[in-house]
């Protein structure tokens, strides 16, 4: 069997078995939001299915199929029914540049080289910001094609608040690019190899903290859930949506959770590498699964924990605040690493 | 008619001093080493031993806004409404997460402000005050606490007040202390609860979690005492029901030592989050001028620097007798109305346990078989207690021809019972000026050239409950 064609029979089976994995992995991050939740709320949370509750996804998966399949009378059908998946899509897609493991070297599978990343892309980065741009098309069209007006809110939000975090975040990510002079998220986990001092996050504090701030804008968690907004626009672009329907909004936003914990992960903390040479041992797999594991809880425990900007707000601190920030550590990194050069 | 006429005058010039010469319109002279609201507050003032108490804490130190200051930042929202474009008109509620029940308010939007509301209520009328025409002054109590249903003591206190004034009747000390210390507890219990539901609908539920688990620990005291949770109809024409149950004060002493520091704890929380700053400070301002014009009391007109309480103006029950502070704040934004309730959570702690402390002995019901329901142990023994019993269930209390209104500190502001009666044994006429009800009229001055955001925490700042509005 030559070398292209076993490529091509590993390509097919990592696109298989990675959304797999994810949806199955998705189902236990929704089990344990609604767990950390319950115990930081003095609650239990989900008990009832499976050991600690923790099949309640699975009952509720179940349960949302088994409802009717509800479109409003005055709804934009088509685009109604396209927007979940221009949600949806997109989250599964970002996966694909996410290096979990070495790529490259010598064969390790078999006779033949296996790359632990579905795609080796040079523009990595760059797909990653685009399919987080297409996403809000998604949250848009969803809010206009209700016919409602509270979705229309929720959309016109999702749209002012994508513009206000999406520079930011633009500019904090060139900071890594220079430093790994590279898009490629390969390339950028091979540049923080060593121990854990070696990684962006200590170089790139400021990029990283403004990038972390963009990506909770992103996943339209608190303090940036203004699109959904429960107490002020009911369920905001979602209010319209009942059933699987809205099972798919709430899964893409998993997906994206534990997609956008991987990227942040692979930015600033070394993607799959080992925080001490040492412990190189232990698979590059199972190193990105605990940080993606650690950062899942993070974003869990701020949404459980902060307040709600307002419209106004959010757009002031992404334009007054984030931007010219983001362009300073843009401006600084660039400097140092030319001089370090 | 003619005193109670002469009464109200009197209270409503007492009201329009305050209002001009609230020392927030002019600077504060060095001379003087008290607030000048201190003295103010208590001029023309009948029970002139209280007004040396008017003193807010720690008044004077802080930055007073005057009322041109007020005035300006609230005409910047103003101007947003002058500048309105292209309108959409949206409904909010009455099912909707954050209307606190079943307020309806008509939202005319400029994009995300509001350029007016047409508040509506009446989605849970229940004609409390229709029926209370049908029963005898007993039988109207259980009907009091389905009005404010977070605070029902304070509203059978109320209503019990205004009966035992038209009757002319006197409540013995411990049932003035116990009615005062349950009272307090109501205020907690409410402000505990506010707080909660204020902080959930700016985004973060863990707090509303945080917030119904302290409630309980007053739930608990309410279940010991009186033996119900939310509706305790605890309050007998003549004092309570029940005298205090063995034990209660060692419990609520507990209560009350750790509710404070439950309290320091949440404002260390949310006090300098910088988020609740954002959007809580200079929103939602309502000066005094317009809590008088739109009859807003309670914690909304105390943050907007007026000392007013009934508790000290015009003492009821025990509260001459018991030392504590009037909470004023004076930027009438929604950040002070949860200062506001913060302090007023500490200062019911201090009354409860000098409640407890002083509590005097000796019965805690009035004897006087015209007009109060005899002791159940007794109605079996005493043959005389039995009739009494018979008198009262069947036929009704006594009452002389007249009519009267009394005004009681509630939780959520003042709160008016008006009673008139026909000499029979049900009343002609029972009202309740109920704080929400005026509270939510205010709705609309209040959010005008705020945003969306912003009215959901405005209208739970100033603390509407839908069966205190639509009784």
């Amino acid at each position: 069997m030559s070398d292209p064609i076993a490529q091509l029979i590993f390509l097919i089976i990592k696109a298989i078995l990675m959304p797999v994995l994810i949806v199955m992995i998705v189902a236990f991050v929704i089990f344990f939001e609604r767990k950390f939740a319950g115990f930081f709320q003095g609650r239990v949370g989900p008990t009832y299915l499976g050991p600690w509750g923790s099949f309640q996804s699975f009952g509720d998966i179940f349960k949302l199929l088994s409802k009717e399949d509800l479109i409003p009378l005055k709804a934009d059908k088509p685009v109604f029914r396209l927007a979940p998946y221009i949600i949806f899509i997109p989250a599964f897609l970002v996966m694909a540049v996410i290096p979990f493991g070495p790529v490259g070297g010598q064969p390790n599978l078999f006779g033949h080289r296996f790359d632990y990343v579905i795609a080796n892309f040079d523009a990595g980065l760059v797909l990653f910001l685009a399919l987080g741009a297409i996403a809000v098309y998604g949250v848009v069209l969803a809010g206009w094609s209700s016919n409602s007006k509270y979705s229309l809110l929720g959309g016109l939000r999702a749209g002012a608040q994508m513009i206000s975090y999406e520079l930011a975040m633009g500019f904090s990510v060139v900071g890594v690019m220079l430093m790994a002079d590279s898009m490629n998220l390969v390339d950028v986990v091979n540049r923080q190899a060593g121990n854990f001092w070696h990684w962006f996050f200590i170089p790139q504090l400021v990029g990283g903290i403004i990038f972390f701030i963009g990506t909770l804008a992103e996943l339209n968690r608190t303090p940036f859930d203004l699109a959904e907004a429960e107490q002020e626009l009911v369920a905001g672009y979602l209010t319209e949506y009942s059933g699987m329907r809205w099972g798919i909004f709430m899964f893409a936003e998993y997906v994206n959770l534990l997609v956008i914990s991987g990227i942040v992960s692979t930015l600033y903390f070394g993607g799959w590498r080992a925080p001490f040479t040492f412990l190189d041992f232990i698979p590059g797999p199972i190193w990105l699964f605990i940080k993606i594991a650690v950062m899942v809880f993070i974003y869990i425990w701020v949404r459980w924990t902060i307040f709600r900007y307002r419209y106004n707000q959010l757009m002031s601190t992404g334009w007054k605040v984030l931007l010219p920030l983001s362009i300073a550590n843009l401006v600084v990194t660039a400097v140092v690493v030319t001089l370090v050069k | 008619m003619r005193d109670w006429l002469s009464n109200a005058t009197e209270k409503i010039e007492r009201l329009e001093r305050q209002l001009n010469m609230r020392p927030t319109h002019e600077p504060e002279s060095a001379h003087q080493p008290e607030p000048a609201h201190d003295g103010e507050v208590s001029a023309g003032e009948h029970s002139g031993e209280h007004g040396s108490k008017h003193a807010g804490p720690a008044g004077g130190e802080k930055s007073r806004p005057t009322m041109e200051q007020l005035k300006e930042r609230k005409a910047r929202s103003r101007q947003r409404v002058e500048n309105a474009g292209e309108i959409m008109t949206l409904s909010m509620g009455p099912q909707h997460p954050s209307m606190h029940g079943v307020y309806r308010a008509e939202l005319d939007l400029d994009g995300e402000v509001i350029v007016a509301a047409r508040p509506e209520i009446g989605n849970l009328h229940r004609g409390v005050e229709k029926l209370a025409e049908q029963l005898t002054y007993h039988q109207v109590i259980p009907l009091t606490d389905r009005l404010d249903y977070l605070s029902g003591f304070a509203m059978n206190h109320g209503y019990c007040e205004a009966v035992e004034k038209l009757m002319g009747l006197e409540v013995p000390a411990r049932g003035r202390y116990i009615r005062t210390l349950a009272s307090e507890m109501c205020r907690v219990a409410n402000h505990i609860l506010w707080l909660g539901v204020h902080i959930m609908d700016l985004g973060t539920q863990t707090f509303f979690c945080i917030c119904f688990r302290d409630r309980e620990y007053v739930l608990d005291l309410f279940e010991m005492l009186t033996g119900a949770r939310l509706t305790h109809s605890f309050a007998r024409i003549g004092g309570v029901a029940k005298d205090l149950p063995d034990d209660f004060g060692r419990r609520c002493r507990e209560v009350i030592d750790f509710l404070p520091k439950r309290v320091a704890e949440y404002e260390r929380i949310i006090k300098n989050n910088r988020i609740y700053y954002k959007r809580a400070k200079g929103v939602g301002i309502f000066t005094s001028e317009d809590c008088f014009a739109w009859r807003v009391t309670g914690p909304t007109l105390r943050s907007a620097g007026v000392a007013r309480d009934l508790r000290k103006d015009e003492p009821y029950a025990a509260y001459a007798e018991v030392d504590f502070d009037v909470a004023v704040e004076y930027n009438a934004d929604v950040y002070d109305r949860f200062l506001i309730r913060m302090k007023e959570i500490r200062e019911s702690c201090k009354i409860i346990r000098q409640c407890l402390d002083n509590m005097p002995d000796g019965p805690f019901v009035a004897k006087d078989a015209a007009h109060t329901l005899p002791l159940k142990r007794d109605v079996m023994r005493d043959s005389a207690a039995m009739i009494q019993d018979f008198e009262q269930v069947f036929r009704g209390p006594r009452v002389p021809k007249g009519e009267v209104y009394v005004a009681t500190e509630a939780p959520k502001g003042e709160m008016g019972v008006y009673v008139r009666s026909d000499g029979g044994p049900r009343p002609q006429r029972v009202h309740f000026a109920t704080p929400s009800f005026y509270h939510a009229q205010a709705v609309p001055p209040l959010i005008e050239g705020e945003m969306i955001s912003d009215v959901v925490a405005i209208f739970a700042s100033i603390d509407v409950v839908l069966g205190d509005t639509d009784r």
